[in-house]
């Protein structure tokens, strides 16, 4: 797994790429705390490199969710969700908790 | 095929159930359902049956039986019976959403079939059972 982080403006972006996993997920979590711990709550997370993520990954996601949300100070959403994880995170009960979008233009534009 | 029972290994996991699946003809979609499941499972051996120790094993075997894909997974750690695992609750909303037991909801949906049993001195063993089609 590798993630990388873009900042705009009004929000960050950050790409996840390759396989998260109970091995690689304490590394994603420790990426999204990075951008919380420095009071960035906007988040897009790109999906469109993802090959797979298990509960792990959805466990860290829903973890920086409840902090990002706190105070209405801001939100992750996903962007360009490959449709095996979008299964994952629907059965999941996932996809009510996160907004969605194709592409992470689109995602941007929403902060 | 024996396993270290470590996070690491999960990938190794998944390519030997995924190829097999895929030898048996189930589709991409279904391959990375059981890929799915079957990590969920050795996680959490990992993670609860081991949790306290280190250099324990994972066994896992898996093939066709009547035309069905069934993967054991044996383990010699401390039992941890997921029939006991309460089902997350889904329409949570954010503050509620508990974060434990996902992965066997999981498991259970992309499934057809789990089965767990603990034997005093024999180790504990997980089957899981995919039909095909």
């Amino acid at each position: 797994m590798e993630v990388s982080n873009q900042e705009f403006k009004h929000c960050d972006l950050l790409l996840v790429k390759g396989r998260v996993d109970s091995a690689t997920a304490p590394q994603f979590a420790h990426s999204l705390e990075a951008l919380t711990s420095k009071g960035r709550y906007k988040i897009v997370v790109d999906m469109a490199e993802l090959e797979y993520m298990s509960s792990a990954g959805f466990r860290a996601l829903l973890g920086s969710q409840r902090a990002c949300r706190r105070y209405n100070r801001g939100e992750i959403v996903l962007a360009a969700v490959p449709s095996r994880i979008r299964e994952a995170l629907e059965l999941a009960g996932f996809t009510e908790l996160f907004k969605l979008y194709d592409d992470n233009l689109k995602a941007v534009g929403n902060f | 095929m024996i396993f270290p029972a470590q996070f690491e290994f999960l990938d190794e996991i998944r390519r030997f159930v995924g190829e097999l699946a895929r030898k048996s003809g189930f589709s991409d979609k279904e391959i990375y359902s059981i890929q799915l499941a079957a990590d969920e499972a050795a996680s959490n051996i990992i993670e609860h049956a081991y949790q306290d120790s280190s250099g324990g094993m994972l066994e896992c075997s898996c093939g066709m039986e009547a035309g069905r894909l069934v993967i054991s997974m044996h383990d010699d750690g401390k039992p941890f019976d997921i029939s006991r695992v309460k089902e997350p609750n889904l329409k949570a909303d954010l503050s509620d959403r508990q974060i434990g037991g996902l992965g066997i909801y999981l498991m259970r949906k992309l499934m057809d079939e789990v089965h767990y049993e603990s034997k005093p001195g024999r180790g504990n063993l997980l089957t899981m059972i995919k039909r095909k089609g």
